[in-house]
């Protein structure tokens, strides 16, 4: 197969699904387009180990040898930011110059929501490599660093600046954080993360306003900040696709296999999406599902690159998150939406080791882990076979 | 088929004990233990998707 492949985005799905096609036989020319100028890197590290100063740009790139992508002939265009797509001519109006594709990936991911009337005071956010970089530094003993949001982004952006000494407040409007992710007792233990690392966790209570003071609550009541760092989630990168003909629904719709969908009832020939930005039928759960998640950047890539060359599998995963806090590690394996029932069988996770298991219906649909690495891991074949309610219990050895 | 993990890399994010759970083991002290550094042909499509899987890129297949 010789025909030219872009791939508009150059972060980890768009890297990914580039070699995936290269170790699959591709051999016509692939453009990788990032609109970022850096070589393509990871995001992990940047609320963690890059922010706490332990890790260095090595430990960023996306390919260890930075000849990599073009040792496999990938050609990375950095700073090319894509600002139309025209499926007529099948080209790529960017912000220098227009690619034309005979097979097309959208892999833009998402960018970082911000509040309004938040631009006067030190307000950071935290997604691209820019970001970390000009946090870092501001993250010294001593500061006063308030993170509006308690989802997993601001919660190790706390974590972190506590390593570093500073005084830290997560300030969450919602009742309970990460609620829509883990369930209001999940969650809640979690959250016990914070208090217990020294960290102040308000909850409950919106932002009405950051000043040069700090920040401001509904309550009326002011947090003195040094630094502000904002993580209330992302938004799919679709601008660009608006009036193309390609549906965007909160990310880009696809089928089954990661091809993209058209206003009509069939699919744009040629053009699939992964990562972030990529909305899919996941047939395992009978659920519409847009995932945030590193694996499921390198999972969906993968299966991308296979449909382009013409695989016609469903993606069909069991997803997984994980998440370093303090000294904890959580990790998440499946689908916790919609769930009938939580249990804890082992340990204690609001004292933050534990397994928890979720249920719907009489099916095992989701493992929660605080550092219980090897038991999480061992629900992976339970949740990939469909395992029953009864069959987990039995495999953590309690009673139904 | 000759593995190796950069352990300086590790995170013990236990995701090539998802992928090959024959060839990567995570215990419970924390730390990744490899069973078989040298596994045969049966195991090449399970330890090529825990190299892809690891998130810190931390295991090298070579052979």
């Amino acid at each position: 197969m010789t025909s030219r492949v872009v791939i508009v985005g150059a972060s980890l799905a768009g890297v990914r699904c580039a070699e995936a096609l290269r170790r699959h036989g591709h051999e016509g020319p692939i453009a990788l387009l990032g609109a970022e100028s850096h070589r393509p890197y990871d995001r992990p590290p940047l609320s963690k180990q890059f922010l706490a100063g332990v890790a260095d740009h090595d430990r960023l790139w996306l390919t260890r040898a930075d000849t990599a992508l073009t040792d496999q002939e990938i050609i990375h265009h950095p700073g090319v930011t894509a600002k139309a797509l025209d499926l007529r001519t099948r080209t790529v109006h960017t912000s220098t110059d227009s690619f034309a594709f005979d097979s097309l990936v959208i892999a833009t991911g998402t960018s970082v929501r911000r509040l309004p009337h938040a631009d006067a005071a030190p307000v950071f956010t935290l997604r691209t490599l820019d970001d970390a970089e000009t946090l870092a530094p501001r993250l010294v003993e001593g500061a006063r660093v308030v993170v509006v949001g308690a989802g997993f982004i601001g919660s190790e952006v706390a974590s972190t600046a506590r390593s570093k000494g500073c005084e830290v407040t997560v300030v969450e409007a919602a009742p309970v954080p990460l609620e829509r992710q883990l369930g209001e007792a999940m969650g809640t233990a979690c959250a016990a993360l914070h208090e217990r690392n020294g960290t102040r966790l308000i909850v409950g209570i919106g932002v009405a306003s950051i000043e040069a003071d700090g920040v401001h609550l509904a309550d009326g009541s002011v947090i003195g900040a040094d630094v502000v760092v904002v993580g209330i989630g992302v938004a799919p990168n679709t601008a660009w696709l608006e009036g193309s003909g390609v549906v965007v629904a909160d990310g880009v719709l696809c089928d089954a296999t990661c091809r993209v969908v058209d206003g009509g009832n069939g699919v744009v020939e040629g053009v699939v999406a992964c990562g972030d930005v990529a909305r899919w039928p996941n047939d395992r759960y009978g659920e519409v599902m847009r995932i945030e998640h590193w694996t499921n950047a390198v999972e969906m890539a993968e299966h991308a690159a296979q449909t382009i060359l013409g695989g016609t599998e469903p993606f069909t995963p069991v997803p997984y998150f994980w998440s370093d806090q303090y000294s904890t590690k959580i990790q998440f394996l499946g689908r916790s939406t919609a769930f009938d029932e939580v249990r804890v069988i082992e340990g204690d996770p609001a004292a933050g080791v534990g397994v928890a298991l979720y249920r719907k219906g009489d099916r095992l649909v989701g493992a929660l882990g605080l550092n219980r690495i090897k038991a999480l891991m061992g629900y992976r074949p339970l949740l990939v076979d469909g395992a029953t309610w009864a069959t987990a219990l039995d495999h953590a050895g309690v009673a139904t | 088929m000759k593995i190796t993990v950069d352990f300086d890399r590790c995170q013990s994010n236990a995701l090539c004990m998802s992928a090959a759970p024959e060839v990567f083991e995570v215990r419970d002290d924390g730390f990744l233990y490899i069973l078989i550094e040298e596994p045969g042909e049966e195991h090449r499509a399970k330890v090529t998707e825990a190299a892809m899987l690891c998130p810190t890129q931390a295991i090298t297949v070579e052979g």
